[in-house]
């Protein structure tokens, strides 16, 4: 039967994808669970980030350099991405919700200056960017004939390097959270604030951390994003922001593994869902399960990491 | 009627009121007559938003759901699309209903989740009922697709049809005061209290015997039928609908009136939304950085003024001493 | 070492603590003692700059310390064992020894690890369960792993807010002898206490607070020998 043929295709799609989801959704429940609150505009982080990428390569290709080999242009691209999408974080965490949560302001706050943030950045990358979309000129860097084999499917190299670097990326986190003294210092100010302070912890640097790391995972999507579809516009933080979300929730939200699980989760799902229905409602799949979650499992998979009572 | 007690709102209010009932007589061309019906129709949806976020404290960032499910709704009723002409009276009534009843399935899901989830569950929503609209045009077209539906009926009383702004432009003012009134006589009835106490505290409503669950979905029911309202009198203005109508982005307009003004404040909501159809006509020329200053105003009104232009005052004293408790303690006293 | 002076901290509009004074010499225990709502917790949360006081002094080794931000005021040789322990219950007690010792971060590791075998020695069963989440410890424990995790830190001065509470009289026992011994090793402890008798126990001097006010300041002796003070201010001991 036809779908069968395609199936292997389609749930490797769906793992690249997902670990992709993964990735921006670690910006999500890290923020989440330090401060309580949705960060609204980490979608357009994300979107930034795809334009970095899109900035260097484009560069790069006009500049006519020689000898483009992903090897080094990818982590060129990554890196560039990355800082640029934290030190972003970083901004609207100081400019736009410290001043809000520091207050004790009521809760609606933070979540309209979100809102407000994020369509600010969508509003100003149309207009200094354009608002047609922009391509990434990935053939140029990965050439269409590399190809491997994996289970039955037939996957470009393209795939491959996603699932790889986000699987790097994340386990990368996973370390720095689990053994480093800053890692411990994030947990102790996502689990009790007032006693990570009174241990000696800087406790609006920290946030200030978290922010940036988030951001730069979430920049790194962007790129990977963009090399895998090769179209990019002001407007995909949006959808891809609130499904990265629906993978944070769903995994657990605050939890990190639980960011991982969920982001994959919802990949395949995704992937199997378009196989099956029409693909215009593609999107109607995330927001389903999201709701499903959120009625019957609010917790997610692998369960919440927030303290009791609420924060911000 | 709701006529604010403190002094310069009471003023403000009744100056309000002189220019909308002598708005069409000297306004300047029929194109700001037509800014005048719009400031009304949209003054309607925001204070039916305002029954689901100002009084129940129920965080809609889904609204234009609604919005879009009343306007399709008279569409389906009023055009050649599905061959039905109903008049106007007959059909609104039927959307307004079909729209609660949407209201309450939109609310279903939501009455267990907290604050920032249940935004996100609407926004949800409204993505969903965007999505449907565009696509439901197969294998059945029910909603006319991308291209939506034309051709609906504009608004007849007794064989006499509407046609010039100004009619309409009186037809939305009586429905906004329609609204206000209702507004009002909610707030201070026992749903209203109802209301307030699940805003400020819903375990502790609970515990007071009152059903929230009820309480809820009364809310969304009724913020909802704002909007089927809002919503016909779109298509039967506009004499058509699309999908693109109902986008996100108009969710959180109708919210920014709401906040603007001052969330639960009735006045508020009105200048509020005066404020947010006028000043981008004023601005004509700088359309492209409409949602630009939109949002950075967003942000600097959480900063500095959240609770909006016309303070309530109740929510003022609990803003401030929010911010001047310090953390909650662990143990016990000391 | 540690002076309150004329110390006024709010909660809103609600005074707290009234005019405080209060003194604590390099050497010594000193204990706070007061029944419920009296302000012991404030007072604790007043020295290491969580709430900020409204009037009043507090100096630290001979310099302000009020107003600075609680990272800078704890870095300077304070550490607290908090009301309830307040453990990070989803880190192991080795990670939350490990967050005692944050602020000696540039230390060498030989002398971290030096810190580690210290507590270690204080609190053998914490080495049992070191990579244990400390939510699964039991009361007793935690209340070992809290000290044990502000000893971490090397303190010149140890805050120790009512390390009696919720435990069962053997243990308190215990409790405070350790208490006793960690001050033998050089460190100077203020402990805001209810249960009066132990507290008075092991240390030289006690402040008596009542309504946020100093009412009763005198040594340990003389506190515990007079009658009419334990059960006028003192309450049920």
């Amino acid at each position: 039967m036809d779908i069968l043929q395609i199936l292997p295709q389609q749930l490797v799609f769906g793992l690249a994808l997902g670990t992709v989801y993964g990735l921006i959704a670690l910006g999500y429940t890290m923020v989440y669970g330090i401060l309580f609150m949705i960060n609204f505009a980490h979608g357009e982080v994300f979107m930034i980030g795809a334009y970095v990428g899109w900035w260097v390569l484009t560069g790069l290709l006009q500049a006519q350099v020689g000898g483009l080999h992903p090897a080094w242009v990818l982590p060129l691209m990554l890196v560039h991405a990355m800082l640029f999408a934290g030190l972003l974080g970083v901004c609207l965490e100081r400019f736009a919700y410290r001043p809000l949560y520091m207050r004790g302001a009521t809760r609606l706050g933070p979540l309209i200056s979100a809102v407000g943030a994020s369509i600010f950045l969508q509003n100003a990358v149309m207009l200094t960017q354009g608002a047609r979309m922009k391509v990434y000129m990935t053939s140029l860097l990965f050439p269409r004939g590399w190809r491997v084999q994996i289970a039955g499917a037939n996957v470009s190299a393209l795939v491959v390097v996603m699932v790889v670097v986000a699987g790097l990326m994340m386990w990368g986190l996973h370390q720095l959270v689990q053994r480093t003294n800053l890692g411990r210092s994030i947990r102790a100010v996502a689990e009790d604030r007032e006693m990570a302070a009174i241990m000696g912890v800087n406790v609006r640097r920290v946030i200030g951390v978290t922010f940036f790391l988030g951001s730069a995972l979430g920049g790194a999507g962007g790129v990977l994003v963009g090399l895998y579809y090769t179209q990019i516009d002001f407007f995909m933080g949006y959808s891809a922001g609130l499904k990265a979300f629906t993978a944070a929730v769903l995994g657990g939200i605050g939890n990190i593994r639980g960011a991982m699980l969920g982001g994959i989760v919802l990949g395949l799902v995704e992937s199997l869902a378009v196989t099956f229905m029409n693909p215009a409602y593609k999107d109607v799949v995330a927001f389903v399960i999201l709701i499903l979650t959120l009625v019957f499992k609010p917790t997610g998979i692998l369960g919440e990491t927030v303290s009791d009572g609420e924060k911000v | 009627m709701p006529i604010p007690a403190s002094g310069w709102q009471r003023w403000l209010a009744w100056a309000l009121g002189v220019v909308a009932v002598v708005g069409p007589l000297v306004a300047p061309n029929d194109y700001w007559i037509g800014v005048m019906a719009r400031i009304c129709l949209y003054a309607t949806l925001a204070l039916g938003l305002n029954v689901v976020v100002g009084f129940a404290g129920l965080l809609d960032l889904g609204y234009v759901a609604f919005f879009g499910i009343g306007s399709y709704l008279y569409a389906f009723l009023a055009s050649p699309h599905f061959g039905l002409h109903l008049p106007f009276l007959a059909a609104v009534p039927i959307a307004i209903v079909g729209t609660a009843i949407s209201g309450i399935f939109i609310g279903a899901p939501t009455l267990r989740l907290r604050g920032d989830y249940l935004a996100i569950v609407t926004l949800g929503f409204g993505e969903i009922t965007y999505l449907l609209l565009i696509n439901l045009d197969r294998p059945v077209n029910i909603t006319g697709g991308p291209s939506g539906i034309i051709g609906i009926d504009p608004p007849a009383f007794a064989g006499f049809a509407l046609s010039r702004n100004t009619e309409y432009y009186y037809l939305f003012l009586a429905a906004l005061a329609l609204a206000l009134f209702a507004s009002a006589r909610l707030r201070h009835s026992r749903i209203g209290w109802a209301w307030q106490a699940v805003r400020e505290d819903e375990l502790a409503a609970r515990a007071m015997g009152i059903n929230t669950t009820v309480a809820k979905l009364q809310a969304f029911a009724i913020g909802a039928s704002f909007a089927g309202v809002g919503g016909s009198f779109l298509a039967s203005w506009q004499r058509s609908v699309f999908p693109d109508n109902f986008l996100f982005t108009e969710s959180i307009n109708i919210l920014a009136m709401v906040i603007l003004g001052g969330m639960g404040n009735l006045l508020g909501v009105v200048v509020g939304a005066a404020l947010l159809v006028a000043l981008p006509e004023i601005f004509r020329d700088l359309q492209a950085y409409r949602l630009l200053v939109f949002a950075l105003m967003l942000m600097v009104l959480m900063v500095f003024r959240p609770q909006g232009l016309l303070v309530e005052e109740a929510r003022r004293e609990e803003e401030t001493e929010a911010a001047v408790a310090p953390e909650p303690e662990a143990g016990a006293g000391g | 070492m540690l002076k309150l002076t004329d110390v006024v901290t709010h909660y809103g509009p609600i005074r707290v603590l009234r005019s405080l004074n209060l003194e604590v010499h390099v050497g010594e225990i000193v204990c706070l003692l007061g029944g419920n709502a009296s302000g012991k917790s404030t007072t604790m949360k007043t020295i290491l700059g969580v709430v900020r006081p409204t009037e009043g002094r507090v100096e630290f080794e001979g310099q302000r310390i009020d107003g600075l931000p609680t990272e800078a005021i704890v870095r300077r040789g304070i550490s607290l064992v908090p009301e309830a322990r307040r453990i990070f219950a989803r880190m192991t007690v080795w990670e939350n020894l490990a967050m005692g010792a944050f602020t000696r971060q540039k230390a060498p590791p030989a002398e971290l690890a030096e810190d580690f075998e210290r507590v270690y020695a204080l609190f053998p069963r914490l080495n049992e369960r070191r990579d244990q989440p400390g939510g699964t410890l039991s009361g007793g424990e935690q209340q070992m792993l809290a000290i044990g995790r502000a000893l971490m830190a090397r303190p010149r001065l140890l805050l120790m807010d009512e390390p009696s509470m919720g435990l069962a009289p053997a243990l308190v026992e215990q409790v405070f002898d350790i208490i006793q011994a960690i001050n033998g090793q050089g460190t100077t402890i203020l402990v805001v206490e209810q249960n009066a008798t132990v507290a008075l126990g092991i240390a030289s001097r006690g402040y008596v607070l009542q309504g946020g006010r100093i009412v009763v300041h005198d040594t340990a002796t003389a506190l515990l020998a007079a009658d009419h003070i334990r059960r006028a201010y003192l309450g049920e001991d």
